[in-house]
């Protein structure tokens, strides 16, 4: 089971979770687990048609997805994928 | 600005970097020659100035357009509670003086613009982002990459940090990670979300450590990898970051090769614009208070921000659970409805529109443009 690390920011759409682990034998199918366990992450992490919206960054272990399979990318027992979603603070 | 040599005084300031073989004299002097340009002096712009003055870099930029305000003080070392009402570029500057007088400072008083960033950054070395906006960090990217000045970077929020080095030799840049910003209400900024006060403290000061590597020339820096930092949980991670081919500022077939609005790239409401039809202005929302107008107030805040700040007429919704209250809402009503700062109040609106409520108004500018 691969274990899916939530950034702060969602982290309130996972009742405070900063890890999950779902099943899915890929990338895509776990963020789609995940979206099931957490109804509330969904619209979040994708868009009205299924896609992964083009501001959240997925990572499996230290990899961007868009360099490896994608959403087709194979996940692992101990895998690690890693939301990460765009912030822009630092100023005021 | 005397080059070429330090005198007394610097040899002893400086005396533990000059005793380090990767800083030493050649070191030392290429600091004092070095410019360097922080946009924003906020979070992460007071130790990022703060740090660079006190290593000895030779000129530090400002860019700011803000003035102290005691919430700031959780975070921004570099005003204290006598500056608050003054500008923070005047506060940054005293502050500067007393910890490094060797250091020249050249503000830039007002935003980042389109019109003024490839002017501005043209006269620097390496630029700092600590900007609070996603407008801002893309202009800020898209001018580095053009210019080829290496950009480092740091964004926070909550407690969460990211921090990176883009537009450096031929790394990727700021929008190789996030091509596209979040549709605006989506990301809450850190006046809206919150901010732990030391986080800013961490990744400015990585942001630091990446500058003065830099300007040395020493060491790895962070180009090429984006370093995540969880201060709730203590934890840094890193992840790689690659070059995108079809990056339409650093790929290769470059579709951006001049500045653009960068608040229409983020979907903002315009400044200044005039008004939408089905929005209102917060006094003529005061005139109908006034008047005893029959009509339903909304705020579509969350309760936090309520606390802080709340028109008494106004009825606290927050956004999320606006849906399962609608059958308590009397649609034959005048509705009215504002949040901080028009942007989440207007997703309300097209959702009352949506579920049939025909008389609804958004509140332009939201609590923040509001005069009681």
């Amino acid at each position: 089971m691969p274990k899916i690390l939530i950034p702060s920011p969602l982290r309130k759409f996972t009742g405070n979770l900063a890890e999950v682990a779902v099943s899915g034998a890929t990338v895509g199918e776990s963020l789609k687990n995940l979206a099931e366990v957490h109804p509330e992450l969904r619209s979040q992490i994708f868009t009205d048609e299924g896609k992964i919206r083009s501001f959240v960054n997925v990572y499996h272990n230290d990899e961007d997805i868009r360099f490896l399979d994608k959403e087709a990318t194979a996940t692992a027992d101990g895998d690690v994928v890693t939301l990460v979603p765009s912030i822009a603070g630092g100023g005021r | 600005m005397s080059t070429g040599a330090l005198t007394n005084e610097e040899l002893q300031r400086y005396s533990r970097h000059l005793i380090l073989p990767e800083v030493g004299m050649e070191g030392q002097l290429k600091l004092k020659e070095s410019k360097v340009l922080l946009v924003g002096t906020g979070g992460l712009g007071a130790p990022l100035a703060l740090y660079l003055a006190a290593a000895g870099v030779g000129t530090i930029g400002l860019v700011d357009f803000d003035t102290v305000d005691s919430s700031n003080l959780q975070r921004q070392v570099i005003h204290g509670t006598s500056d608050i009402g003054r500008k923070k570029l005047d506060s940054a500057e005293d502050s500067i003086r007393e910890l490094n007088p060797n250091v020249r400072v050249v503000r830039h008083e007002g935003a980042l613009t389109s019109e003024n960033a490839l002017g501005i950054i043209a006269d620097y070395d390496v630029v700092a982002d600590g900007t609070d906006n996603f407008p801002t960090r893309y202009l800020v990217n898209d001018a580095c990459v053009m210019l080829g000045k290496p950009n480092a970077y740091g964004s926070i929020f909550r407690f969460d940090g990211q921090a990176s080095v883009f537009a450096h030799e031929d790394g990727p840049c700021y929008r190789c990670l996030y091509p596209e910003p979040p549709p605006p209400g989506l990301v809450p900024s850190c006046a809206e979300g919150g901010v732990l006060g030391v986080l800013p403290g961490v990744i400015g000061l990585i942001q630091a450590t990446e500058v003065v590597k830099l300007l040395l020339g020493v060491g790895e820096t962070l180009k090429g990898r984006l370093l995540l930092y969880d201060a709730l949980n203590m934890r840094f991670r890193e992840l790689k970051l690659r070059r995108n081919a079809e990056c339409p500022v650093c790929g290769d077939n470059r579709t951006i090769t001049k500045l653009i609005d960068y608040q229409e790239f983020c979907g903002m409401p315009k400044t200044n614009a005039p008004l939408e039809s089905g929005e209102i202005l917060p006094e003529d929302v005061n005139a109908m208070i006034a008047r005893g107008d029959d009509f339903i107030l909304i705020d579509v805040r969350e309760p936090h921000e309520h606390q802080v700040r709340n028109i008494p007429q106004a009825r606290l919704i927050p956004l999320a659970t606006l849906p399962a209250e609608l059958g308590t809402i009397d649609g034959s009503k005048q509705i009215v409805v504002h949040c901080k700062g028009g942007v989440r109040s207007a997703k309300a609106c097209t959702l009352l529109r949506e579920k049939g409520f025909l008389n609804v108004l958004n509140v332009k500018g939201g609590i923040d443009a509001w005069k009681v």
